[in-house]
């Protein structure tokens, strides 16, 4: 969503004029068999935005946390400028030292005190704890004059966990400047902004860069990186296997670069349309006072189509999708699901109707942790005869069934008998991906289905979710990703404040009118 | 500088490790009190070992103390399986306790083998309606279950005393609050002639065994574990999950239930209000330090029976405090509990470079 329309344009100076502040030589890190990290060089400039790529399990954090002293490398060094431009080495396994040395790092999760003021949590660390409340002058004018040059801008008077995401990280920010860092790391920062707030936020990191600072951007959202970065470094299996400057770089390259081979393009073949599977009329779900709810919605979704929801999350997609989910019941308005009408919330009716459903999150709504691939693979058909005779659990049944969908969908995990908490978020979304489309539902609900997803796992439910509609299922797509949605969508509606727009065909819909109804805009304005 | 990494899975041998560990590091931590009061510490811990499985007598004694520990210990672990913080299985006890004496000190005539069922089964049904009340108020209105659970066991205790003291009373034990004998019809037989020991213990032994089947291998077995492990991604599933808990409430209770039934048709003979020397609770640490396995309950409950106890025959023989089984009781719940540390987590050292 970052937008290259910041006012000081980056120093394109080529980055051998400008002096060197960090250094990574030979970096190398074996966890047992497994070589984290495999030799890997990387050079940073003052003013230079780097974007560190790479899939999960690529090898970013555990460099990061090299960086940081977390952990200390088997091999390699890492050197660092001080307060006069002269390279020092910077001794292992210290954080404090790799704070003091000027690195600071904000990460994807936050690590602020909710209950502390801003202003509290910035000087968190740099005085006692007992002397926060005094407020020293010098430390709010130091906060201040850095609000100033740097353009964050939030409220430091209030406890942190009263702001929006967006100040939240602003503040993490200004901490990180209030040590004045020369280096920054910027772990997967747009991940949790609205598109708004990720433009802010790009404009503010170039002119942060402008006046000197090295940033080291880490993201998966390869648009953002091209926009935003001057050089790229890329991560595969540990090593690195691409270092370059940004420019003349395109997406796919760069995709293919990280997952290390070709990546199909995804194909949306004309599929005929069925019957409906999703008809509402005048639908109403939750309180007129809740945040997230839906009022009035209208939709008809018909088999072997794919109608994705647009939209900032929270207003109302959570509704819509729980209502389809069965996690609710219409308060108003007719709600017909594959022919029959839905007056009750009760997940069990809507799977047993043929709805497939894919969480928003699949941690907490889409599988139990604790339970084993092949348990949670069969969560939903736990009572069909294949799994169970007389409630007995047929459990060889069971595992041999899982184990072919282990192998269908390529799940990588220690067997079916491993706990399903011990698969990365990929391989789970695959085993929740394969419990969904074990059914051939007629209906499939798909919520942020790649959300935190490798381009590896996005496209690999992408392909699958195409291939279900060719076979006839009509697919209700919530994304928050708009390229995702206009990859795989045949109709787009939009949902702002709880009211949805109609759908839209996608041939001839451009993104910036999607855009602009998703700040709330109607369709004529936006047009 | 100690870092905690998370397990990815647990093994066997490491759990069992646990509960072990925590039993003997609890009797060593003992030790300690012990050399303080000044007595000797070693001969303390011998008689403890000789009162609680020195002689065949000793034996039967701990198995005859740890059956209703058994049946509690199922009882808590059934139910912390599942999320449901049953802390009211001394009510339960009594409760069932309560059934035992209505039903088979003379209300009903029938043959033995009709009649032990019949008490069996009033006992369990007692003890699971007593729970059912707190699950539902759970279920419905999001009442916390420790609370109501923990409640009711003194209103039940004091329902027991006026019972005792009104209605129940029996007129032919002059003056005590006490009811009258259940039926020898109604009677669980004695294992072994001349030892206290009962068929209570095969039947606590063998609910270990059917609860274990349940658990692992039925589809409700799945079910509860799933509604115990992530109820919100139960729901999601479409699981029964207040039919869930509803059979949660039931095992858990009913189990409860039986340990008042065993202890006074198997040993008692009839109910006073201290049948029990807090059972219930005491089957939460057994339920821990099984970590809520059903077939962990057994040894666990044995151990802690032990441990009563030998605590009782060391009292005797050198005047120290039968207290000091409460004390190793406490002391290894609180040792199961730092020992869960190592079961959830790898404990790596981390090397720190001189800078």
């Amino acid at each position: 969503m970052i937008a290259p329309t910041a006012p000081d344009q980056p120093d394109r100076t080529p980055h051998h004029t400008r002096p060197l502040v960090l250094s990574l030589s030979g970096i190398t890190k074996r966890f047992g068999n497994l070589v984290a990290n495999d030799v890997i060089s990387l050079d940073v400039h003052a003013g230079e935005i780097v974007a560190l790529l790479g899939e999960n399990g690529a090898g970013k954090t555990t460099l990061m946390s090299i960086l940081f002293g977390h952990y200390v490398a088997d091999e390699g060094t890492v050197h660092i400028a001080d307060a006069g431009g002269r390279l020092a080495p910077l001794p292992g396994g210290s954080a404090e030292a790799a704070l003091a040395a000027g690195i600071g790092m904000v990460h994807q999760h936050f690590t602020l005190a909710e209950n502390l003021t801003g202003f509290e949590n910035i000087v968190l660390g740099t005085v006692p704890l007992w002397r926060l409340g005094f407020g020293k002058a010098a430390a709010r004018a130091k906060v201040a004059r850095l609000m100033k040059e740097s353009g964050l801008e939030a409220d430091l008077g209030v406890p942190v966990g009263r702001l929006s995401v967006g100040e939240q990280q602003r503040i993490e920010i200004l901490k990180a400047l209030y040590r004045d860092v020369r280096v920054l790391i910027l772990d997967e920062p747009t991940a949790v902004l609205t598109p708004q707030e990720a433009d802010s936020l790009a404009t503010t990191v170039k002119a942060l860069a402008a006046k000197g600072l090295a940033v080291i951007f880490i993201s998966h959202k390869l648009h953002e990186v091209l926009a935003l970065c001057e050089r790229v470094a890329v991560l595969r299996g540990g090593a690195k296997v691409a270092d370059r400057p940004a420019a003349g770089a395109d997406r796919a390259t760069l995709a293919e670069l990280m997952v290390g081979r070709e990546i199909p393009a995804r194909e949306r073949m004309p599929a005929a349309l069925g019957a409906p599977v999703l008809h509402l009329a005048g639908v109403d779900v939750g309180a007129p006072g809740e945040r997230d709810r839906l009022e009035g919605a209208d939709l008809e979704l018909r088999g072997g189509e794919i109608i994705g929801i647009a939209g900032v999350s929270g207003n109302g997609q959570g509704a819509l999708a729980a209502l389809v989910a069965g996690l609710k019941a219409p308060r108003r308005g007719r709600c017909e699901i594959i022919g029959q009408v839905a007056t009750r919330a009760d997940p069990g009716a809507r799977l047993a109707a043929g709805v497939g459903r894919i969480p928003e999150d699949r941690h907490r709504d889409g599988t139990i942790g604790a339970l084993t691939v092949a348990e949670n693979y069969v969560l939903e058909t736990l009572a069909d005869p294949e799994n169970q005779r007389h409630g007995l659990l047929r459990r060889a049944a069971i595992r041999t069934r899982a184990s072919q969908a282990i192998r269908d969908y390529d799940i990588r995990c220690p067997g079916p008998e491993a706990p399903i908490r011990a698969l990365s978020g990929g391989n789970m979304q695959k085993v929740v991906l394969a419990r969904v489309l074990e059914r051939a539902p007629r209906l499939i609900l798909a919520h942020q289905p790649t959300r935190g997803l490798d381009i590896g796992a996005t496209t690999d439910v992408h392909r699958r979710l195409l291939a279900a509609r060719g076979r006839g299922a009509g697919i209700l797509l919530i994304s928050e990703d708009l390229d995702e949605l206009f990859a795989l969508s045949d109709r787009i509606a939009v949902m702002h404040a709880g009211h949805l727009s109609p759908a839209m065909d996608v041939a001839g819909l451009d993104m910036r009118t999607v855009g602009l109804m998703m700040a709330g805009h109607s369709a004529e304005e936006a047009a | 500088m100690i870092r905690f990494v998370p397990r990815e899975r647990t093994p066997v041998w490491l759990t069992l490790a646990v509960s072990v560990g925590a039993g003997l590091v609890a009797l060593l931590l003992t030790a300690i009190p012990l050399a303080l009061s000044g007595a000797p510490v070693l001969q303390s811990f011998l008689f403890m070992v000789q009162g609680a499985a020195g002689s065949g007598f000793a034996f039967a004694e701990t198995l005859t103390r740890a059956t209703p520990l058994i049946f509690t210990g199922l009882a808590a672990a059934v139910a912390f399986r599942a999320k449901l913080w049953n802390i009211g299985a001394e009510g339960q006890l009594y409760a069932g306790a309560l059934a035992t004496v209505a039903l088979g000190a003379g209300l009903l005539d029938l043959p033995s083998y009709l009649l032990v069922p019949t008490v069996l089964v009033g006992a369990a049904l007692a003890g699971a309606a007593l729970l059912l009340v707190p699950v539902f108020f759970k279920m419905r209105f999001g009442a916390d279950e420790v609370v109501v659970t923990l409640l009711l066991n003194f209103v039940v205790l004091l329902f027991v005393q006026m019972m005792l003291e009104g209605p129940m009373k029996d007129e032919m034990a002059l003056g005590w609050p006490q009811s009258a004998p259940v039926l020898d019809e109604a009677t669980l037989p004695k294992l072994v002639p001349g030892l206290r020991l009962h068929w209570g213990l095969v039947l606590a032994v063998a609910c270990a065994i059917g609860l274990h089947v349940l658990i692992t291998r039925t589809v409700w077995g799945f079910r509860i574990r799933a509604v115990g492990e992530n109820a919100r991604a139960a729901r999601y599933a479409g699981l029964p999950v207040s039919k869930a808990m509803a059979l949660v409430g039931l095992l858990s209770g009913g189990l409860a239930g039986l340990a008042g039934a065993s202890e006074v048709a198997g040993l008692k003979g009839y109910l006073t209000a201290d049948l029990s020397p807090g059972f219930g609770y005491a089957g939460i640490v057994v339920a821990t330090l099984a970590n809520l396995s059903p077939l962990g309950v057994v040894p666990a409950a044995v151990f802690i029976a032990a441990v009563f106890v030998g605590a009782d025959s060391m009292s005797r023989a050198i005047g120290v405090s039968n207290y000091l089984a409460d004390l190793v009781v406490a002391l290894s719940l609180l040792s199961v509990l730092v020992g869960g540390l190592l079961t959830r987590f790898r404990i790596v050292l981390v090397r720190r470079e001189a800078a």
